[in-house]
Order: C-alpha cells, then structure tokens, then sequence
C-alpha cells in the first residue's frame, strides 16, 4: 500500500495559507473563500480515500498495521542519538482524526462563506483557517512527540489569531492573549515533560518497541546506560508522561487550566466550532491516546489522576454551564465538560489482566468514539449557535426565546444534536457516551455513578439552552424590531450535513467503530450494556423532562424561585466560581506587579545604580586629585621643597 | 591574496569611496554597492565552505592564511573560517545590508562611521589571532559611541557614554585574559588554533592559570553579551541609538560577545570553563529569567526589546555554558536566530517611532488598521521573539533546551527548567505589547494618517523576514555546519568532562 500521496493533505492548506496570506491583498472576497474551501475540498477527499484504503488494507495479525510514508530528519540534535524528524504515521486514530478534522474543517469553510460575508478581512481569515488545518492534520499525523509539539504550538497561535480576529474590540484581543497564555503555561508542562522523555528513552519517536529496549539498557548505537534506565523505567518516564498530560490539560482545558477556553468565545463563531470544540481542544485527549502504551505499561498509577482531574472538571463544568446566559459560553462549557468525559474514559483504563485486557480497550475506545462523534455534534451546536446569533446579534439568551418560528432548520439540527449529547438513541452521542459509562462502572462503581450523574446535567443544561433559544420567553419587542430569520443555504447546508452524520453514524457504526480503533488495534466488539445504558437513558429523560417543565413556557416561575432561593450558589456559578479572579489576581499582582516589577526597578536602581556610582566615584576621585594639577608655580615648588625636606631627613636619619 | 580578507577590504574601500563621493546619490550608491558585495560574498563565502565540506575537507579552519604582522611579539595577520563564522559572516552581511537601506536618509558622517563599524565585525570574524581578534573588537566598539552620541535620541550622551565605558571596562579584562592566554601557552603565539592545538611553539596551559584566565575572558566577552549583571549598557544603548545602530548593535554586536566567550574561553581554556561554569551559570540562568520579568513592565517599545535580548543573549551564554555539543549548536543558532528576529524588531520599532514619534506602549494604538504593512512585520517580529515554530526562534531554543538536558545533575536541571520558563514570559511581554500598539482602534488624531513603509524599508523588512523563516523551516543544513565546527571544541571538553568540578558547592 502506497501512502505517499498523503503528503499533499499537509502541503495543500500549507500552500492555500501562503497564497492567501500573501496575495490576499489582491483577491476578492469571493475568490479567496472560494479558492481556501476548494482547496479544502480537495484535502478532505484526500482524507476519506486514505481512510478508505487504510482501513481495507489487510491487517496483519488482527492488527492494522502502523505505516510512516514519510519521516525525516528535520533537526538533528548531536547528543544521546536524538533527532527532531518531521514525518507523517497513519495508524487507526490518525486516520479517524484525519476524517473529523477535514470533515469540520470543510463544513467550516462552507459556513464561514455565509456567517463572515462582507467582514473586513475575510481573506485573513481563510488564510488562518488554512494555517489551522495545516497544523491539526500535522499534528495528528506526528511520527515523533516534538513534531506533535510544533504542531501544537502552531495550532496554538492559529487559535490566537482566530479568537482575536476581531482585533478592534478590546475584548477578543484580550481574550486571545489569555488563551494563548494559559495554554503556553501549560506547554511548559510538556516540553520539560518531552525533555525528559527523549533524555531517558534516547528517542521521541511513537515507535515504542525500542522504549522497553532502552530502558533496559541495551539500546544498540547508543549503549547501555544503566543509570538512565533505572530512573526513566522508575520514577522519570510516570513523571514525564504527567508532565506531557499537563500541556494536554491546558489545550483540552482541564480544570484548572480551563480558564481560557470560554473567553475564547470571542473569536467568530464557525472558529469556535473548528477549533475549541471539534478538533484543537482534543489534541490533550489525542496526546494522551498516542501516549498510550507508555501509560498503560509504565504509568498506570498516573492514569488515576488523569482520571479525576477528568471526573472533576467534568462536574465543575457541568455546573458553570447550568448558570450561564450567553449561548456560546454554555457550550464552551459544555465543551469542556465532554472533553473531560473523553480524558475520564482514558484515564480509566487499567490494566489488570495486562494491557491486552479488553477492558484497558474500552476506555480507549470509548473515548476515541466520543472524541467523533462529540467533534459531529458539538460543531452543529457550535455553528447553530452561530445562525442564530447573526439573526439576533447577540449572544444573550434574553435576546432569543421562541426563535424555532423564525429558524426552522436550525432549530431542528439544534435539537437533535442536543438530543445526541444528552445520550439519546439512536444519535450518536448516546453510543459513546454510554460506552465510557460502561468503562467508569468497570473502573469502579463511584465513578461510574458520578459520571452518570454528569451526564444527568449535561441533559439538563443542554436542554435549558434549548428550550430558552427556542421556546421559553420571547423577547417579542426585540424582534418585532429586528425580525429573525433563516440562515442562507450555504450556513444551513453544513448543518444539515453533520446532523446527518450525528444522526446516522451511531447505529451504522456501533458494532463497527471498535473494530477500527482500540488500544491494542485488535478489532473491538462493542456491545451494549443494557443495565447501564438503560439506567442513563432514563436519567437523561428525566433530566430533559425537568428542564422542560422549567424551562419550556412563557413564564418560567421555577427558574426565578431558584435564582431566588439560591442567590448565592447561582451568583458564584455564574462567576464560574471567581476562578478567573483568582488567576488575575496571582498573574497580575503578584507575578507582575510583585516580582517584575521589583526586578525592573532592581535592575535600574540597584546593578545600573552601582555603575553609575561607580562613574560618579571616578568622577568625585578625579575632582579631588585635581587640586594637585593646579598649574600654581609656588605651590609646586612648595610640594617639591617639601618633598626634599623629607628625602633629607630620610638620610640623616 | 586571501579572499576572506575580501571582507575587510571592501569596508576599507567604502570608506574611502563616500569620503570622496559627493551628494545623498552617491551616498547611497556607495552603501547600497558595497553592502551588497558584502552580502553577496558571504553567501558565496558559505556556499564555497559548504562544497569544501562535502567535497571532503575536513580540516578544523577553511581559507586560512597568516602574515606576520609585528615579530617580536609574535603578532601576525592570521585569517580562516569554520562553520561557526561562515554563519556569524553571514548575519554581519544580512544585517548590514538591511541596515544601510534602513538608515537611507543619514548624512555621509554617519555612514562612515557605520562602514568602520562593519569592517570591525567582519574583521573579528574572520580572525584567528587573538591580537587581531581584540583589535577589530575594539574597531567595532569606537564607532558606536559616536553613532550613537551624535545621532541617538533621548539621553543620547547619558547612553553612549555608558555603553563605551562599560564595554571599554570589559575589554580592559579580555585584554588582560588574551596576555594571560599569551603567557601561560609559552609565549610564542597568538594563534588560536596553535594554541588549542599545542603546536607552532604553544604549550598547554596549567589549570591553575586557565582558571584566573578564565574568568578574564569570559566577563570581557560576557559583557558585550548583555550577561547579567553587566548588561545594563544594553537597554539605555539600545534605546538612545538610531535605527539602523540598533539593529547592528543587538544584531551583529553583541554576537562577538557570544562568539568570544565560545572561541576564546571554552576552546581555550577547557579546564577552566569545566571547572568554574557553573558561576556563570547561575548569572546567565538568572539573567534568562531577570531579563524575561523585567521586559514583562517596560512601557517602552525598545527598552522591552533590549530586556529581551537580555534574556536571549543571556540564553546564548547560558547554552555555551553547558559544554555539550548540542547546546553550543543551540547557542550559535540562538545568535543566528536572536541576531535577525532582534533586528527586524529594531527596524520595525525605529520605523514606528519616526513616523509617531513616541515609542511608549501606552501612547499607541490600533496601528495595524493604520500601517499595516510595518503592523504585520513587527507581529511577525514578536511571533519569532516568542518561539513560533516555523520561525528561526523555535529552531534554536528547542536545540538548545535539548542539549541542556543531556547534563543529568540538579544542578543543571533546576537552572535549565528555570531556562524553559522564560518562553512562557516571553509570551506574555510580546503579546501584551502586540495587543497593546497593534489592536485596538487608535485614539489618537495626530497617528491616525501614518504612512506605511518606503520601498527601502519594505526590502529590509522582507528580508529578514525570509531569512528567519528560512532559518526556521529548513534549519538541519545550518545546524549540520555548525555542528560540525563546535566538535572541535567539545573534544577539548571531552578530555576534562570527567573530572567533576571541585568548586561547585551544588554538586
């Protein structure tokens, strides 16, 4: 099988950036969205035919194997045989992220042509978009852990750009420094975690037949270094991969490094649905999943941790998204929150018959499948959310309610997406959700529970964004005003598109998906547990039912008695619990107002003070030697008969 | 006749060429052909060294001639380049050329004294006798209070005397080192191969000297490299210089800090610089950070780039300090890398002042709707400055972080993590200052109808910009060549990296 054409699914975005980016100037608005979503096109068509032949290739030993059509040095670096290669590997879950990324990324593409029309700098922004694509199919596609670095930054600043595409407003500008800050933060994390890791293993590369080798200590080229292999096998490889799961918890927004993400919501809607909810935000899942077979075998003490950071942002997210009135706000949360389920699933995963145990598989799988089949319908919600703030210009839900009169379709891709979140068959989120419910109750019965009781929420604030966009109080003197109405074709066609897919690739796939992807690539068997998958139905229900009875009429007195009764607990959940305050203040007055501060004023007072005083101390020296040099005669014959004086008196005595 | 001697001819030939031309024409003729042929003669010069090497030649210096000069002191004219200064050569050439077509509306005075400015760069570049080392060191040194005490802006005076006493205090001591190396090697050359090598008369010199010596060279050199805490010349010194000197100064100028410390210290002096690194260490490891905060409060546009040069030549030092062959890599990069980015950044800065004549951060606004031609090149400025993949800042740090860590101890670790920390600071002052000058929309009337960039400013500005993204997309060419110029060096290492050093208290 010859995978070389793969090459040009990176190339072709790269292209489409520098042609945008640089001649953009001269394009029309039209020609430049037009030429970014052909090329785009072109890149997803590249992608479904790779998938297509990589999963009907033959697979050898049960397993589909893992090819590498390309991998070079890009770097060398001259110590401990490390390299920094660039490269493309395809192996099952590359593939599957290569068909969510194009996919999303082409219905953004489309989307954007109608929700950005007329923006001043639709040509940047395809151009970004291209970049975007570039760096997640890159980075998916990494052979080696700092290949996936370097995508990982690059992403980064493609987010950056994009949340403060609209650099004029004061808030997307700061919003879009806060993202990029908080998850450079947390990339600190992985590079001292990549550092450690190419030390100890003497490669970055995810071929890790050669880690155990290593770690053995007898790595042939490099030679043994038996010291090196104790530490790394111990206590440094747990560390490093913790370290690595650190920069995943800052990009996956993981509590507490979440802070940036619902800021990011500044950025234009089609780009909140691309980038922090379907493809950028999983890259932490994505690290987790490729690091994998490193966790299961040396770390899987670790993996409680990733675990219940999981569990616990998952709860608090929950939480923050039940308070939230700003439309994209509760779906950043929300966002946040399945993310968590995702990193719950890997981190639940525990080998006690070995790694090869089924159920170390399905945890791993279950989180893969969510990370789809979420990346599906969390981008419908996404770009819903986006039709519906261009009919009313506001994010606020106080603008909306009664809208599906107005937005049929939406409403109606919006509800099923909704319905497949909050883990209703047959769409798809229901699927994967319960198969990481499954997994939590195999880990142990409390997580089990706390996840279906966040799962609860998820239904309840799901449907209480639904019911207060579509149904609920509308605000009728703001739309007799400004009457709402329907997207264009090309905004709706997208949605239309993925809800498909949400609707149709749970059932298609059940039995299926775990034959593709699983941690061992041995072909999976899913099959329902109906005890589990019946009880989270009907939690789901009755979650939907009560946010129906208390959200769904004109008049919602039950909502206003709880603000009522709860003032407090709504207030601080509203604030998402004040965490941001928290950081503002440790980054702001104490890092920046305390230590640069103090060092700027050190540096200028106290070693630039020293030179000058040394200067000044040359100066006053000189000044009070001058007298000497006075040019007076009689005092120079004074100085001279003086010093005769003396040589006299030397010599008499 | 050696061609490398091109490179300081060609400079001598300027100089006389605009002191007899007449009119802002020729002027500009004489730069624009003259930087040119500079430009043009080390990427010759690189191309020639990079099929001498893979035709096979392997010895340590390429080109190298020697004329005897002054015999009873046994100084000689002694030229010859390895990958290390072909790429130093190469900066000197991209940034003089840049900065002739920045500063293209100065007076014929100020030319001069910027042309003896790059023949004392170049000249030191290429050198390898010690004497002719120092010589051209001080060649470079001499224009630049002038340059900057005449042309500057701000406390001119306050700056350029400063910066000329510091660096002429530094060069007391390196001069002071380069006799001590004279003597303890036998005395009978300044050649800085015959030295390393023991031959031509020189003879290894005695650990107890190398570690009086060592100190001596590396603070004489360390000091032109902003090393903390003898960097405070460099922020007023950046800020009172025109343009073009900025860019020459934090480009090129401060690379013979880092080139000294690892031509002249390590190579020299290995014992020492095994035995006593960790001093240096400690002050380069804090100036990384020191300089990183302390840029994150500046409320002017070239006091927080100085600041940050601080914190990357401190970089530099720190990774030619860790004595493996992958961070002295990384150190030459980081000068490549620091060189381009820090002079884009200088430009661009210099231009935004000269046409909104204010450099405080808190004075401007939104200039990307306004210039946004000089907007992009300073985003893109800031974006290297931070590390961005795909741009030469990534390239150099990432070899040198990795080759830190091949030092296994505490020690080295908990200073090279503190190191790491610094790209998160980084992030955080280019991005404040890019949020803050460039988005946003301006509110002030006398900004509001800026021009954008000359033609002239445009081809500076596009070429740094190609060479840091060369740089950064295609570096395993540059990294193979320095490479294999810093082995040399590491061998000299190698042969007393067993010995632990004893003065060390953290080991």
């Amino acid at each position: 099988m010859n995978f070389t054409y793969t090459i040009f699914i990176l190339l072709l975005p790269f292209f489409s950036f520098l042609i945008l980016g640089l001649a953009g100037k001269w394009l029309s608005h039209r020609t430049a969205g037009i030429f970014g979503t052909l090329v785009l096109g072109v890149v997803t068509v590249l992608s479904y035919f790779t998938a297509f032949e990589y999963f009907t290739a033959d697979r050898v030993d049960g397993v589909f194997q893992t090819l590498v059509p390309y991998n070079f040095v890009w770097l060398p670096f001259f110590d401990g045989g490390l390299h920094f290669d660039l490269g493309i590997m395809l192996d099952p879950i590359t593939v599957m992220m290569l068909i969510v990324i194009s996919t999303v990324s082409l219905m953004v593409h489309i989307y954007s042509f109608g929700y950005m029309h007329g923006e001043r700098g639709f040509q940047r922004y395809y151009a970004y978009l291209s970049l975007f694509t570039m760096s997640m199919l890159g980075l998916v596609m990494a052979t080696n852990i700092f290949q996936m670095y370097m995508f990982w930054e690059l992403v980064g600043v493609c987010s950056y750009l994009l949340i403060g595409f609209y650099y004029t407003q004061a808030p997307a500008v700061a919003a879009s420094k806060k993202a990029f800050i908080v998850t450079r933060f947390a990339d600190l994390g992985f590079l001292i975690g990549i550092l450690f890791y190419g030390y100890y293993t003497g490669s970055f590369s995810f071929d890790f037949t050669n880690t155990a080798v290593y770690l053995n200590g007898a790595m042939p080229g490099v030679g043994a270094d038996f010291s090196k292999a104790i530490a790394g096998a111990g206590f440094i490889l747990p560390t490093a991969l913790f370290l690595m799961f650190v920069g995943g918890a800052g990009k996956s927004a993981m509590f507490p490094l979440h802070i940036w993400l619902p800021d990011a919501m500044e950025g234009p809607t089609p780009v909140s649905a691309l980038i922090h909810a379907a493809t950028m935000v999983v890259a932490g899942v994505f690290q987790v999943a490729r690091m994998f077979p490193l966790w299961i075998q040396y770390a899987p003490e670790t993996l409680h941790i990733v675990a219940w950071i999981g569990a616990f942002t998952a709860f608090y997210a929950a939480a923050v998204a039940c308070a939230q009135s700003d439309i994209k706000r509760v779906l950043a949360f929300s966002t946040i929150s399945q993310i968590a389920f995702m990193m719950v699933a890997l981190g639940v995963c525990l080998p006690e018959g070995g790694y090869t145990d089924n159920h170390a598989s399905l945890g791993y799988m279950a989180s893969m499948y969510h990370l789809f089949t979420h990346a599906m319908f969390k981008a419908t919600l996404f770009l819903c959310a986006g039709c519906i703030i261009h009919a009313v210009h506001s994010n606020e839900m106080e603008f909306m309610g009664g809208m599906r009169k107005y937005m049929p379709i939406t409403h109606i891709t919006f509800l099923i997406a909704c319905l497949a979140i909050s883990g209703i068959p047959p769409f798809s989120g229901f699927f994967s959700k319960d198969e990481i419910l499954v997994a939590a109750f195999h880990y142990s019965s409390a997580m089990g529970w706390i996840m279906t009781g966040i799962a609860a929420m998820t239904a309840f604030y799901m449907f209480r964004l639904y019911y207060g966009i579509f149904w609920g109080t509308e605000n009728v003197e703001y739309h007799e005003h400004h009457t709402p109405h329907e997207s264009p074709a090309v905004m709706t066609i997208p949605l239309i598109l993925l809800t498909v897919i949400t609707v149709t690739v749970g059932w298609i796939l059940p039995g299926s998906f775990g034959s593709f992807v699983s941690a061992t690539g041995e072909a999976y068997h899913i099959h329902l547990d109906w005890s589990v998958a019946g009880t989270s139905i009907v939690i789901a229900v009755i979650a939907i039912a009560l946010a129906t009875y208390i959200y769904s009429g004109v008049r919602q007195p039950i909502a206003e008695k709880m603000k009522a009764t709860f003032p407090a607990l709504h207030k601080w959940a509203y604030h998402r619990f004040y965490l941001d305050e928290v950081y503002q203040f440790v980054t702001h007055r104490i890092v920046f107002g305390i230590f640069s501060r103090s060092f700027a004023w050190f540096d200028r007072h106290v070693v630039d003070g020293f030179f000058n005083f040394l200067a000044w101390g040359t100066n006053a020296a000189s000044y009070s030697i001058r007298t000497l040099q006075s040019g007076r005669v009689q005092q120079y014959a004074f100085v001279f008969l003086l010093g005769v004086l003396v040589l006299i008196l030397m010599l008499i005595i | 006749m050696n061609f490398l001697s091109l490179f300081v001819l060609i400079p001598l030939l300027m100089l006389l060429s605009l002191w007899l031309v007449k009119g802002t024409k020729g002027i500009r003729a004489v730069m624009v052909v003259g930087s040119s042929a500079l430009l043009a003669l080390s990427i010759y010069l690189t191309f020639a060294f990079l099929a001498e090497r893979a035709a096979g030649n392997t010895a340590e210096m390429l080109y190298t001639a020697s004329f005897t000069w002054f015999e009873p002191l046994h100084i000689s004219y002694s030229v010859g380049v390895d990958g290390i200064s072909v790429a130093m050569l190469l900066l000197s050439g991209v940034i003089v050329f840049t900065g002739t077509f920045v500063s293209w509306d100065m007076c014929k005075e100020y030319f001069l004294w910027f042309t003896l400015l790059s023949m004392g760069v170049f000249g030191f570049f290429i050198s390898i006798d010690l004497f002719m080392m120092f010589m051209f060191y001080e060649i470079a040194l001499i224009p630049m209070y002038l340059l900057i005490g005449v042309w500057g802006s701000g406390h001119k005076e306050y700056s350029a005397m400063k910066l000329t006493l510091m660096l002429m205090g530094a060069s007391a001591f390196l001069m002071l080192g380069i006799f001590g190396i004279f003597y303890g090697a036998g005395g009978q050359t300044f050649n800085l191969l015959d030295i390393a090598s023991h031959t031509g008369g020189a003879t290894l010199i005695e650990f107890s000297q190398q570690c009086i010596w060592f100190p001596f060279v590396f603070v004489g050199f360390g000091v032109l490299g902003a090393m903390f805490p003898f960097h405070t010349w460099s922020p007023d010194g950046h800020a009172s210089a025109p343009t073009a000197v900025s860019m020459l100064h934090a480009g090129v100028l401060m690379k013979l800090g880092g080139y000294g410390c690892f031509r002249v210290a390590i190579y020299l002096l290995p014992d020492a610089a095994n035995e006593l690194s960790w001093i240096f260490l400690i002050l380069t490891g804090t100036g990384v950070v020191y300089g990183a905060l302390s840029a994150c409060v500046q409320t002017d546009l070239k006091y927080l780039n100085a600041y940050s040069s601080v914190s990357h030549c401190g970089m530099v030092l720190f990774a030619i300090l860790m004595l493996t062959s992958t961070a002295s890599t990384g150190a030459i990069l980081q000068m490549l890398s620091h060189g381009l980015m820090t002079a884009l950044f200088f430009a661009v800065i210099g231009m935004i002042y000269h046409r909104a004549h204010t450099r405080d951060i808190r004075e401007l606004n939104g200039l990307m709707r306004i210039i946004p031609f000089l907007s992009v090149g300073f985003a893109i400025a800031g974006l290297a400055n931070l590390g961005l993949p795909g741009l030469s800042g990534f390239v150099a740090e990432m070899t040198i972080f990795v080759g830190a860590f091949q030092n296994a101890d505490l020690f080295h670790r908990v200073l090279t993590i503190a190191a790491c920390t610094s790209i998160v600071v980084a992030a955080v002052y280019i991005l404040r200052m890019v949020g803050k000058i460039l988005y946003g929309t301006n509110v002030n009337p006398d900004h509001a109808k800026l021009h954008d960039a000359h033609w002239e400013e445009r081809l500076a500005i596009i070429v740094l910009i190609a060479c840091i993204a060369g740089i950064g997309l295609a570096p395993s060419w540059l990294s193979n060549m320095i490479d294999a110029s810093v082995s040399p060096v590491m061998e000299q290492i190698q042969a007393v990296a067993s010995t632990v050093s004893k003065s060390n208290p953290f080991l």
